[in-house]
């Protein structure tokens, strides 16, 4: 190393020790009851995590790992002894002592109603996830008769707080309404939607800090909105397609996958999903290249994974294109 | 968070409407004029400082909405621009609340009261002839409103007529052409506090201790309110200092009177205690059960009782600030409020070092802007901080996370209305008022078909029959059918529950609650079946949509109950009723707050305990 070079840059004395990572508290173990059995768990989990830790399949659909719980579905409720109501899982923390019970009559009662109300009211043919838990807990949507004739109208984004028509005949109400598709990368189609507030949180801020659609509305009038419901193109929407990563029913969809549904040709069964990192920038975001009949049709990303928690922009969502121009000039050439 | 833009620019009104509220803007962040070389980069206000003004969003919003009728989408992006809201979140609160409108108008909008005890006393007629007059409802500039909170002299009616200034006409009992003639009046001047007396039929009665002031003393006069023993309980509670002040509330044994009934000095012995700071104190006077107008009776007659009643909760929880929260359908209240607040402030009663004590104490009034939800305590905090009424999971409980995420006590108006009482008399000697688990004097609203409606004061331990003959009976003489306790969320009762005495206790131990205070009787020519269908309609416009239990099963309990009413049934008339039965359990279980857990309440009651209507139905 020459002089001038060391008025530069002084390296570090070499350490003595190897750095070790800073001592890691382990978490208090707390005792709790569940389903009769007595287990140890972390203090700092909650009653869901508790019961998936030992096994317990709790159901959910306004959760995901990676956004802040907002326990408005209210599946995942549990019995919860010395309690008046039910509790969701999801957001509440354990305490110690507590005696909870997931599978009583009562649980199951609500369970089951809660999906029950969800399929008497929205279209759930894009929810395998929410059909499974019909299955499960004897959900029957039909009692609560057909549902009303179909609205064709954009009324649902214009209906007044505290004012609803009365109803008449025997017909329930439901969600539907036209599918709104006003920009090439995304449908929004929320007759299927469930109000789990997923997409809020993730264009907001649990991940995208957007803030371009919000909850509008109120009652069962409430809605999933831009401001003044202008389309997402004059909204201020960046197309990250978070919203679509997160959503449970299938009301947000890539329009790739949408136009094929359409068309009769989207079909799982014959796709393969690739890992990849996207090579758009350093920061290394893990890609899932969801491939049908050697195109892509759409990219997710693992929730798993350190760099993403599941989030991506718009260039690794959608920026995949170019990847097909080598086929398709081999077709056309 | 990168604001997005796009609608018109706010016109030179519209920025003045917002003005008003927020103080001209300061630099081109808060849509001002860009003037670099004078600000600085670093001058601006930003981030956090501009995100921290969010709670004056309902504030701002009714200085745009009662300027032009509603909120124009430029004068929106103009107040999500000075206070760093996305555009979307504040249109997600504008069509929240129902007296806000975001789309166009009439100047005037009249809403008319068509709920229970105003429409058994003539709503509909009103509703038709205005339908007839003026067009249909929405359309015409009036629409129907849930209850108003004037069930002593229904029917109700509330006219808003936007303009420079908001003339805002409370009329009750109301007719269809006093509607119109408001609609179009320039300046209104309410009655003055003594009309009150026509709603206190035990006016002039000298032991009565809530009401004593109301209708007699005026409440735009401080030295009156303090000739008349005003204030001597907030120099007490300097004596007795803040542990002392909740010992006496303590051993008063004062249950919340709001609906809940939970005892008041715990909740302020546990926010007194709690580790965060600041503390708040918040009074809700969101007064939206269907029958309550006790708390408007209250404000209006006599303010200043509540306000030292917050003072002195303030002082004995260690809070500098305290909000109080009225329903926005309560003008009068509203501008009495607001001059008492001016009297206390400028008589050193209120502000910096109140009496030398070195104790300081603020208040704000907030105006609610419709929505019943609101009142539960927690949706309650939301809205004050300028977002949608969506209740939040409990716990964390407000005494520990409340308004602002900090220790917050949150009391209802007649609560606080009593703390004066108890700090005069002693806790010991207040809890010698009334019966053993139910300590004090307390008001009831009773409406309904009875000859004397009113807000009453009794000692705990009076029966049900006891309060109705001292509004006079039944009248017209006719057979009292049904009473509604507690209002939409409360239960009917049949007359066998007349004997029953309105304490706390008996009416649990009778499955039955007293919540806010309501009494409405209800005579044979009543259809309860009509009664029911608006209590389930009410719920569903009043959800606020968040849960699935209560968003969906209140649509789905009021169209059973219309398939009941019709006689279209889908099975047996049993499967109806163990389908009503279910969804009123998944509400009550698994709703995330008192609305839902109540909504089934009710119309399950009259199923249980009146011969109800649906049976009649089907036998025909």
């Amino acid at each position: 190393m020459s002089e001038q070079d060391s008025l530069w840059f002084k390296s570090p004395p070499p350490p003595h020790h190897p750095p070790e990572p800073p001592v890691r508290k382990a978490p208090e173990m707390v005792a709790i009851t569940i389903d009769g059995a007595e287990v140890r768990i972390p203090a700092t989990a909650t009653i869901l995590e508790a019961c998936r830790s030992v096994g317990i399949d709790t159901p959910t659909l306004c959760f995901l790992e990676n956004l802040t719980p907002v326990n408005v579905c209210r599946i995942c409720v549990v019995e919860l002894a010395g309690a008046r109501t039910l509790v969701p899982a999801c957001s509440r923390q354990i305490e110690p002592g507590m005696d909870i019970r997931t599978d009583s009559p009562r649980v199951r009662l609500a369970r089951k109603m809660v999906i029950e109300f969800l399929a008497s009211s929205v279209d759930l043919s894009t929810a395998p996830q929410a059909l499974e838990y019909a299955r499960r807990y004897g959900a029957d949507s039909t009692r609560y008769g057909t549902s009303r004739e179909s609205d064709t109208s954009h009324d649902r984004d214009t209906r007044l707080p505290g004012h609803h028509h009365v109803p008449e005949g025997i017909g329930a109400e439901t969600v539907e309404q036209p599918v709104k598709v006003d920009n090439d990368l995304y449908v929004r189609d929320y007759g299927k939607c469930i109000l789990c507030y997923k997409c809020v949180e993730a264009c907001g801020e649990d991940a995208q800090n957007t803030f371009a659609i919000a909850v509008a509305g109120r009652g069962f009038d409430a809605r999933i909105s831009t401001e003044a419901n202008v389309s997402l193109p004059d909204s201020a929407c960046v197309y990250c397609g978070n919203c679509i990563g997160v959503c449970p029913t299938g009301a947000l969809m890539f329009r790739s996958e949408y136009e094929m549904r359409q068309a009769g040709i989207w079909n799982e069964s014959k796709q393969t999903s690739t890992d990849t990192i996207c090579s758009y920038c350093g920061v290394g975001c893990t890609l899932t290249l969801h491939v049908q009949d050697n195109r892509i049709v759409k990219v997710t990303s693992p929730i798993e994974s350190s760099v993403t928690n599941g989030h991506l922009c718009i260039k690794g969502r959608f920026g995949f294109e170019y990847v097909h121009g080598g086929l398709d000039q081999q077709a056309d050439g | 968070m990168d604001l997005h833009f796009q609608g018109p620019e706010a016109t030179p009104d519209e920025k003045a409407a917002v003005d008003t509220v927020l103080g001209p803007p300061t630099s081109a962040w808060s849509g001002g004029a860009r003037n670099l070389e004078e600000e600085g980069r670093s001058t601006l206000l930003g981030g956090h400082a501009a995100r921290a003004e969010r709670h004056l969003l309902l504030p701002v919003l009714h200085a745009v909405q009662s300027r032009f009728g509603w909120v124009p989408p430029g004068a929106l992006d103009y107040i999500c621009r000075r206070l760093t809201i996305p555009p979307a979140e504040a249109y997600g609160v504008v069509t929240f609340y129902h007296l806000y409108s975001a789309t166009p108008q009439p100047a005037s909008v009249a809403h008319v009261c068509d709920d229970i005890a105003c429409r058994i006393r003539g709503a509909e007629s009103i509703c038709l002839h205005l339908e007839r007059t003026i067009g249909p409802e929405g359309s015409g500039g009036w629409k129907r409103s849930p209850c108003l909170g004037r069930c002593e002299q229904a029917p109700a009616a509330l006219v808003l007529n936007s303009g420079e200034s908001q003339v805002a006409v409370s009329l009750a009992p109301a007719s269809a052409t006093e509607i119109v003639a408001a609609k179009s009046s320039a300046e209104h001047v309410p009655d003055g506090f003594e009309s009150l007396r026509t709603s206190i039929p035990q006016f002039g009665d000298k032991s009565l201790r809530l009401l004593g002031r109301a209708g007699r003393v005026d409440p735009g006069d401080l030295s009156a309110y303090r000739r008349s023993g005003g204030y001597a309980a907030l120099a007490r509670a300097f004596e007795l200092g803040p542990e002392g002040v909740i010992a006496e509330v303590l051993s008063s044994k004062l249950m919340g009177r709001g609906g809940a009934a939970f005892p008041t000095g715990r909740k302020w012995e546990a926010v007194a205690k709690a580790p965060g700071r600041p503390h708040y104190v918040v009074c809700n006077a969101d007064e939206s059960e269907p029958g309550t107008f006790k708390d408007r009776i209250l404000l209006e007659g006599d303010p200043f009782a509540v306000i030292e009643g917050m003072t002195i909760a303030g002082f004995a929880t260690g809070s500098s600030r305290g909000f109080l929260y009225l329903r926005g359908e309560y003008p009068v209240a509203a501008t009495r409020v607001q001059a008492a607040l001016a009297a206390a402030r400028s008589a050193g009663l209120l502000g910096e070092e109140i009496l030398g004590s070195g104790f300081s104490f603020e208040i704000e009034l907030r105006i609610g802007a419709g929505a019943y939800i609101c009142g539960e305590e927690t949706a309650l905090f939301e809205s004050i901080e300028g977002k949608r009424g969506e209740p939040r999971n409990k716990p964390p409980f407000p005494v520990h996370v409340g308004l602002f995420g900090k220790p917050t006590v949150v009391n209802n108006v007649e609560t606080l209305a009593n703390v004066p009482l108890i700090l005069a008399m002693g806790g010991e000697k207040f809890a010698g008022i009334g019966t053993a688990g139910s300590s004090g004097p307390k008001l009831f609203c009773v409406s309904g078909m009875v000859e004397r409606p009113g807000v009453y004061e009794v000692d705990f331990g009076k029966t049900l029959g006891d309060l109705i003959a001292m509004a006079g009976g039944v009248a017209g003489g006719r057979t009292l059918r049904a009473v509604l306790l507690g209002g939409a969320a409360g239960v009917f009762v049949g007359p066998d529950k007349l004997s029953m005495p309105l304490t706390l206790e008996d009416t649990r131990a009778a499955g039955a609650t007293l919540g806010s205070g309501v009494v409405m009787a209800f005579d044979d020519t009543v259809d309860l079946g009509d009664i029911l269908g608006r209590i389930a309609a009410f719920f569903r416009d009043e959800s606020c949509g968040q849960c699935v239990p209560c968003r969906v099963g209140t649509v789905r309990q009021e169209e059973l109950i219309a398939r009941l009413r019709n006689g279209e049934t889908l099975g047996t008339h049993q499967d109806e009723l163990a389908l009503l039965k279910e969804i009123g359990q998944v509400m009550r279980d698994a709703s995330i707050c008192g609305l839902g857990q109540t909504a089934a309440n009710a119309i399950e009651s009259a199923l249980v305990s009146l011969d109800a209507w649906p049976e009649r139905k089907e036998s025909r």
